[in-house]
């Protein structure tokens, strides 16, 4: 049968399985929107600005193992989702937004609405396509889901210009790809992969480093096996929390910037590091010359050969999927019957145990006075037993968020590691909670962060989204404030942003529940009074002290074991 | 060091353009680049002439492979290799100096293309020392204009780079 490209352009969706299309409509897309309309197997979702829809479409990604998808017009639709992109590229997050196109005709004339979207957006996809015959939608579209999804995922771009959604053909949606450039690896190098085990069998000061790529490909089971079979210690990164079980007796906690004292010591001073779907990044291994000062052996095991040896030389590179690498590697040592040496493993942990005691793990001192938001988290924490889906924004909620909410299951820490993306935490959640109705959904933000999407409050309401908004409102781009009285005198340049509006009014103008939360006693009422409402949205307005810090810290351009562990920088 | 990586990639639209901007994006440097369609209409075969220490060359070599278009990728500069530039150069040829000129062009193997009563422009094909040499023989002085190709390169013997 003959159909419009707009038409088939839908109907891919369906065939992919795509439950929620996150858009928002204008010129080039007209025809596309005309046909979702006549259709009631993918579901829109109307969003108040395209940042957001890409950022709801991420979010239903990282919790869950599907592809988001989103919608935009040319011109300003695609440039405002831009970010968006970038966030889930930093990220790896698999992801396909269409967006529509002047007229083939008209391309390159500086029509009206004309961005060269491939080109704007080049550097921040996995890949991107410009479909010029409605022909090539079904196949191109198939190509954009299967690029998206393996291998390393990423987001996939593809531009469709308008006459393109309007012309017809048959549709034919092909059972399988090829990309004759593309063949991501699937298992690993079983050579490296019996060295490694050897590597490991050796060790006597180990340490597993998992990261976001643990998440990404379903391997947390696979790593909570391999690192209780070897009795090792494990830490996670910023992207990777909840890969493995935060409770766990192995576990030392985040590592990084304002990572936990025994991860980053542990980290700076094993003599066998293995790192799975972890990418040395510079917040978390900070100055590359100083952790190559001691020593030590390291195993990468990742899906992309790019991540191997890009910052710090690796001894042991194993390409693969992660998922089938670790299996592989656990088989190896089960059949070995082998185990790493006692002793070894007893003086290590000594080690370790009395790091976590000079650090002090995360702690802080609480006051009856004023709300600290290390408390906030916790109270979180215990309200919902460790099992809520908790999206951040970014700057010092983010990483309170980070080290005090306990995660033990993967997929239920979303947030923007890689870019750092403030605004991600509102509309990320939107996704979360689509995805996931009935379970608990917090965003963890800041009163600057959350005026960067606040407009969705509006697309919370109009979809009935519960989400429950944590807003650890310190009155300063509180990130920003710290750095300023560390590294520049107490200088607070344009910090602290006056005139901030009456949030409990916001939420009631969105025709939400605004509570505000002043006293340190009044902290545990208000949110059970909000995880009580199981149907509305609250947002919780935290008055915070304004004065307080993250700590542990290593500074910018230090060592992990130069970290400062409190006030006394 | 010097590297000349060599590369087959879809010949589609905007197919350079991404390993251009890869080679901006992330700083490498390109000393020179060409691309042109093979005998399979449906691949472009590109050569780039590039630096850097071993790890940012093994970096660049990974990065190519990442991109979705290329298909394969070989650092020539690996093994035995052959690499060829094409420059025509444009001289000033006036009195005792046309002599000259034509002298070295014969001894660097070059041709020359066109004659004017005040010029010669010359073709030479070289390795890209070869063409500098030439340079540097007929002295800057007497140059109105060049233009060069960039090299290309193949291996040698079983070395091939094929789908
Ligand atoms: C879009 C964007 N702009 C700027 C920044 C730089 N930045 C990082 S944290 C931060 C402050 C965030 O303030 P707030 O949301 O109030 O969080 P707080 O640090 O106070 O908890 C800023 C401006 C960023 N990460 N993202
Ligand atoms: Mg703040």
């Amino acid at each position: 049968m003959e159909m419009t490209g707009a038409e088939i352009t839908i109907r891919c969706l369906q065939e992919e399985g795509v439950e929620y299309l996150f858009g928002y409509p204008g010129g080039a897309v007209l025809h596309i929107y005309d046909a979702l309309f006549q259709q009631n197997k993918v579901k829109h979702v109307l969003v108040r600005h395209e940042q957001a829809a890409v950022h709801a479409a991420d979010g239903y990604a990282r919790s869950s193992d599907k592809v988001g998808v989103a919608l935009v017009t040319s011109g300003p639709g695609l440039t405002n989702a831009v970010t968006g992109i970038a966030t889930a590229y930093l990220d790896s997050i698999p992801m396909v937004v269409i967006s529509g196109q002047v007229p083939t005709f008209a391309i390159g004339e500086d029509a009206f609405q004309e961005v060269d979207a491939v080109g704007i957006t080049r550097p921040c996809v996995k890949h991107n396509f410009l479909v010029k015959d409605v022909k090539d939608i079904a196949s191109t579209i198939k190509k954009a889901f299967y690029l998206a999804k393996s291998g390393r995922p990423g987001p996939v771009l593809v531009d469709i210009p308008k006459d393109v959604s309007a012309h017809r053909t048959e549709f034919v949606y092909p059972a399988s790809v090829n990309i004759r450039s593309y063949h991501p690896q699937g298992r690993g190098d079983s050579n490296q992969i019996r060295h490694a085990a050897q590597l490991l069998l050796e060790a006597k000061r180990p340490m597993v480093y998992a990261g976001g790529g643990v998440v990404l490909s379903d391997s947390s089971a696979e790593l909570t096996d391999l690192v209780r079979l070897l009795g090792f210690p494990c830490t996670n990164t910023l992207m990777g929390l909840g890969s493995y079980p935060a409770n766990d007796k192995q576990y030392v906690g985040m590592l990084g910037m304002h990572g936990t004292y025994e991860a980053n010591m542990a980290m700076q001073h094993c003599d066998v590091l293995v790192a799975i779907g972890a990418r040395f990044d510079d917040r978390v291994i900070g100055n590359v010359e100083h952790f190559a000062q001691v020593l030590r052996k390291i195993i990468h095991i990742d899906i992309d050969p790019s991540s191997i040896a890009k910052r710090v030389k690796v001894d042991v590179p194993i390409v693969g999927d992660l998922k089938l690498v670790l299996g592989e590697l656990l088989d190896v040592l089960r059949s070995s019957r082998q185990k790493p040496a006692a002793t070894d493993m007893a003086a290590w942990w000594t080690q370790i145990d009395e790091w976590r005691v000079t650090g002090g793990g995360m702690r802080y001192k609480n006051s009856s006075e004023i709300i600290k938001p290390q408390f906030v988290i916790e109270t979180l924490h215990k309200l919902t037993g460790g099992d809520a889906f908790v999206t951040s924004d970014v700057g010092q909620h983010q990483m309170w968020a980070a080290q005090y909410y306990k995660f033990n299951h993967p997929r239920r820490w979303i947030n923007s590691g890689g870019l750092g993306t403030m605004g991600f935490g509102l509309p990320a959640a939107m996704g979360v909670q689509l995805k996931h109705p009935g379970e608990t959904v917090a965003c963890v933000t800041g009163e600057g962060s959350i005026q960067m999407n606040i407009q969705e409050l509006s697309t919370c309401k109009q979809y009935h989204l519960p989400i429950k908004v944590l807003s650890l409102n310190n009155g300063y781009l509180g990130m920003v404030r710290q750095w300023q009285e560390f590294f520049h005198g107490n200088r607070f340049s344009e910090s602290y942003m006056d005139a901030l509006p009456d949030f409990v009014k916001v939420a009631e103008a969105y025709g939400h529940i605004g509570l505000r939360i002043d006293k340190p006693s009044d902290v545990e009422p208000a949110m059970k009074e909000a995880f009580s409402r199981k149907n509305d949205l609250v947002f919780m307005d935290f008055r915070t002290d304004p004065t307080e810090n993250v700590f542990p810290m290593v500074p910018g351009g230090k060592g992990l074991s130069e970290v400062v562990l409190s006030e006394d920088l | 060091m010097r590297h000349i990586i060599s590369l087959l990639m879809e010949n589609e639209a905007g197919a350079l353009s991404r390993v251009a901007g890869l080679f901006s994006a992330r700083g490498y440097n390109i000393e020179s680049l060409t691309v042109a369609p093979t005998e399979d209409a449906s691949l472009s075969r590109m050569t780039i002439v590039t630096s850097g220490s071993d790890a940012v060359i093994e970096q660049i070599t990974k990065q190519l492979n990442k991109l979705i278009d290329v298909v394969s990728v070989m650092d020539l500069s690996e093994g035995e290799h052959i690499e060829r530039e094409l420059m025509l150069v444009k001289v000033r040829a006036e009195g005792d100096a046309r002599d000259e000129v034509k002298r070295l062009t014969d001894i660097f193997r070059g041709r020359i293309l066109d004659v004017s009563e005040h010029t010669y422009t010359i073709e030479l094909t070289g390795s890209c020392v070869k063409l500098d040499s030439f340079i540097d023989a007929i002295g800057r002085e007497l140059i109105l204009e060049t233009v060069r190709t960039g090299a290309s390169g193949i291996g040698r013997g079983n070395r091939i780079l094929s789908l």
